[in-house]
């Protein structure tokens, strides 16, 4: 079962994501930060992390560079959520080793549609 | 697949009211070069932003958007923060919470706010057309006589690095439609060579498809910069070329709009500009606070998940409890006894806890309530043109939801009329001697079983002149009535009593504190003031807190069981005779160290028979509220215990010096007292009795000793 690690401040879009991609039969795990997305990452294995930029503690761009420093998370796609489409954003994300991107506001079908050029 | 997203709609609302609050307060916090408040302020207008469009709130997204803009300029240093800009922040977060509120309820809001606070932002963002409007449409190439496309994809070597998988991506092409591919392994190196985390093949794709070159190339967005990417249209042979048209028509409009959307954002207001500004809004004075309150009445509570987890424990802890219990009592004998009763010991245990965690569950600290007012108070000091701030002490109070909930508004209003009545204006307070800038105070603390809630200023203080000339031109009272200091005080509750030599917009015209004191007794509260002249008054509110659990001194009147709330108690003693102190009427103190206090039978005071009426062969129950004590003169201390408080007013009706009721162990039922409550009927058959006496030369009276 493809497994998914969501992290966002918001709880609602938390929520939204996870719930989303559980009726389409992922298995989610949640993080409300990115110091708590990457204690879970390093307890646990990831198909996909889903993350939004702007959290407290640690942020999405920095949750990615460290993803990348562990063995299990190389090659693991890595989503940023921004609401930013700017060529800047993507090229920090890109930078810190982001797989891709996805613009907020999202709705389901998309986000749905959208990783599966990642994931199974 | 289509996903209900209205079930997220509260837990946005919620979260984004709380940001919204957390803005509010950081604004009025916030200091030049204060980067982490900043960045905080920033992530909430962006979580409040992002989760505004997932969830379709168009208008507060593009409103948030300006503001977020304007945030992100102070947040990279390219705008210096001061206090106009920091003004516009505090405006633009009542439009956001007027935006929300109206998309919650589906109502109107007030437009002309919104479209001022918008222009004003424009305007201070220098009408940069927003940045994030570029990228929308210009693939939009004519997708005729197309009917699929050969794509050459060469990715560098490190592709996978990114986490991108090539095998993905041609499986979601493919459902676009007929997809064919092959691979070329020229690149592909001796196997000795090969490093297991590089990509070296790359693909030659033919999709036949209807969907248009800009959907194919959205799929590779994540890879286009690292590696050769060439789509090139197969023109269509045969005659297909009309569904693609419809759609990518269907396309076209959409993100058009989009983009027309956020210009019309930043232009039309500020077209209107100059009319805006003209007619200042007094409105918004009146109408955010009162209405962010009237409907913040959510039937919902959020719990901490420790508090949850605690509750299952300690549920799991009785279950266990109750099959040990059940499977003692299967067959009994009394050997089992001792097991028994620690079995009966653990369920008791088990209960107590269980209640104490569901009780905390209801109680909220009372910054809930405190958070709004250093924005109103900072609001009122810019209206009034008044130098003054807030103090504010015992937030970490805890409250029942239900109560908090109906006292915000009062507060308001207590601390409006501080603002305006109380303090004074700067040139005033310094020809007084007083410090420049006023202090409104907010404090709230325990007290027996109530909370004290405190709204304390050091301004001009109540002039009782004053309020009796207005009570008499009203036709409140006589003119030659001789009022007690708190029976002045009460005139300030009649409806419509102002004082204020001029009614303001902020408060004075007295329609209000009358009402105040309805919302507060409506909760079984009572409120009480104090001032001096010239000092500062202060407003105390006490509130009961409802559906609280008491711990409370069973005492033995005659045949009664009353119990007294033990944090009233200042302590239980046998009398001395030798410290009675017979003064005039039928008041009798009792000399307590350096107190005289006043002792009040219970037999008395509910009409009891009791054989214990002898003073001295009685016990005194020393219990203090407001600052006063009392000795109550009960027959015996029984025990102490926890009581559930049940509402008399609920189950019979409000009888004076009694606050509640509560079933004991027996099944009998106690009534509690109302130590306050008490205080003041002693204090009033004191001043009763000294009257009736119309002796002017009564020594000692009861008010004086109090």
């Amino acid at each position: 079962m493809t497994k998914v690690l969501v992290v966002d401040d918001s709880n609602s879009i938390r929520d939204m994501v996870s719930f989303t991609l559980k009726s389409a039969g992922y298995q989610t795990v949640e993080a409300k930060d990115g110091q708590e997305g990457l204690n879970k990452a390093k307890s646990s294995s990831f198909d996909l992390v889903i993350s939004d930029v702007n959290m407290p503690n640690m942020d999405g761009i920095s949750l990615c560079t460290e993803l990348r420093k562990l063995v299990n998370f190389k090659f693991t796609p890595i989503l940023m959520l921004t609401t930013e489409s700017s060529a800047e954003m993507k090229m920090r994300g890109k930078s810190a080793g982001a797989t891709g991107w996805l613009v907020k506001p999202f709705n389901p079908e998309k986000l749905l549609a959208t990783i599966k050029r990642v994931v199974k | 697949m289509s996903i209900d997203l209205s079930q997220f709609i509260p837990s946005f609302l919620e979260e984004s009211f709380e940001g919204l609050e957390l803005m509010e307060s950081e604004l009025l916090n916030l200091k030049e070069g204060d980067n982490e408040t900043i960045d905080s302020i920033f992530r909430a207008a962006h979580s409040i932003k992002g989760g505004a469009g997932t969830f379709g709130f168009v208008k507060v997204t593009e409103f948030t958007h300006l503001v977020e803009t304007l945030l992100d300029e102070m947040r990279d240093g390219r705008r210096e923060i001061n206090s106009k800009d920091t003004e516009i922040l505090l405006e633009s977060v009542d439009c956001m919470r007027l935006l929300i509120e109206a998309a919650r309820d589906d109502e109107e809001y007030d437009q002309d706010k919104v479209a001022q606070t918008t222009s004003r932002l424009a305007e201070t963002l220098g009408d940069e057309p927003s940045s994030d409007s570029d990228n929308q449409s210009e693939n939009m190439v004519a997708a005729s006589n197309v009917c699929g496309y050969t794509i050459n994809f060469i990715p560098e070597h490190s592709l996978a690095k990114t986490g991108n998988d090539p095998l993905f991506i041609f499986s979601a092409l493919a459902e676009l439609g007929q997809l064919t591919l092959s691979a070329d392994c020229n690149d592909l190196p001796a196997l000795v060579d090969i490093d297991p985390q590089e990509l070296y093949l790359s693909w030659q794709l033919t999709l036949y498809t209807d969907a248009d070159e800009a959907e194919i190339r959205e799929i590779f967005e994540w890879v286009e910069d690292e590696c050769l990417l060439e789509v090139v249209p197969i023109p269509d042979t045969s005659n297909t070329s009309q569904d693609i048209d419809v759609l990518a028509s269907e396309e076209e409009p959409q993100s058009q709009s989009t983009t027309t959307k956020q210009e019309s954002l930043v232009n039309t207001p500020k077209s209107s500009t100059e009319t805006e500004l003209a007619q200042d809004g007094k409105v918004e004075d009146e109408n955010i606070p009162a209405k962010a309150k009237a409907k913040a009445d959510v039937g919902s509570i959020r719990v901490g998940v420790d508090k949850i987890d605690n509750l299952i424990n300690l549920v799991g802890e009785l279950v266990i409890t109750q099959s040990m219990l059940s499977e003692l009592g299967n067959d009994f004998d009394m050997d089992k006894v001792d097991r028994l009763t620690s079995g009966l010991e653990q369920l008791l245990q088990n209960t107590k806890e269980l209640q104490e965690s569901v009780m905390r569950i209801r109680m909220l600290p009372i910054s809930f309530a405190f958070n709004r007012f250093p924005r109103l108070v900072h609001d009122l000091a810019i209206k009034t043109g008044k130098k003054m701030e807030l103090v504010i002490k015992g937030e970490q109070t805890e409250l029942d939801k239900t109560v908090m909930e109906q006292i915000g508004d009062p507060l308001v209003h207590l601390v409006r009329n501080a603002a305006d009545h109380g303090i004074e204006s700067c040139e005033v307070r310094l020809a007084k001697g007083k410090p420049e800038k006023g202090t409104i105070s907010l404090d709230a603390y325990h007290q027996g079983g109530n909370i004290v809630i405190e709204i304390k200023d050091d301004g001009a203080g109540i002039d009782r002149e004053i309020v009796l000339a207005k009570a008499v031109e009203k036709g409140l009272i006589d003119v030659n009535a001789i009022l007690t200091e708190s029976q002045v005080y009460d005139l300030l509750f009649e409806p419509g009593f102002s004082t204020a030599a001029e009614v303001t917009d902020i408060s004075g015209r007295g329609v209000g504190m009358d009402v105040v004191k309805r919302n507060i007794q409506s909760l079984g509260g009572r409120i009480q003031v104090e001032s001096t002249l010239g000092k500062g008054s202060c407003f105390k509110v006490h509130l009961p807190l409802t559906l609280a659990i008491l711990d409370g001194q069973l005492v033995k009147v005659g045949s009664e069981t009353y119990i007294i709330p033990l944090i009233a108690i200042v302590e239980s003693l046998q009398i001395d005779n030798k410290l009675i102190n017979r003064v005039s009427g039928d008041m009798v103190l009792y000399r307590l160290r350096d107190d005289n206090v006043p002792i009040l039978p219970i037999y008395q005071l509910f009409n009891l028979a009791t054989k214990c009426t002898e003073i001295d062969k009685a016990l005194l129950v020393v219990v203090e509220a407001d600052g006063q004590k009392i000795g109550l003169m009960v027959d015996d201390l029984l025990a102490q215990q926890q009581v559930v408080i049940k509402s008399l007013k609920d189950n019979y009706q409000q009888v004076a010096g009694i606050s509640g009721a509560t079933i004991l162990g027996d099944g009998s039922v106690a009534m509690i007292l109302d130590i306050p409550g008490i205080i003041h009927m002693a204090l009033a058959q004191a001043q009763h009795a000294q009257r009736e006496k119309t002796d002017g030369n009564a020594s000692v009276t009861a008010e004086v000793c109090l």
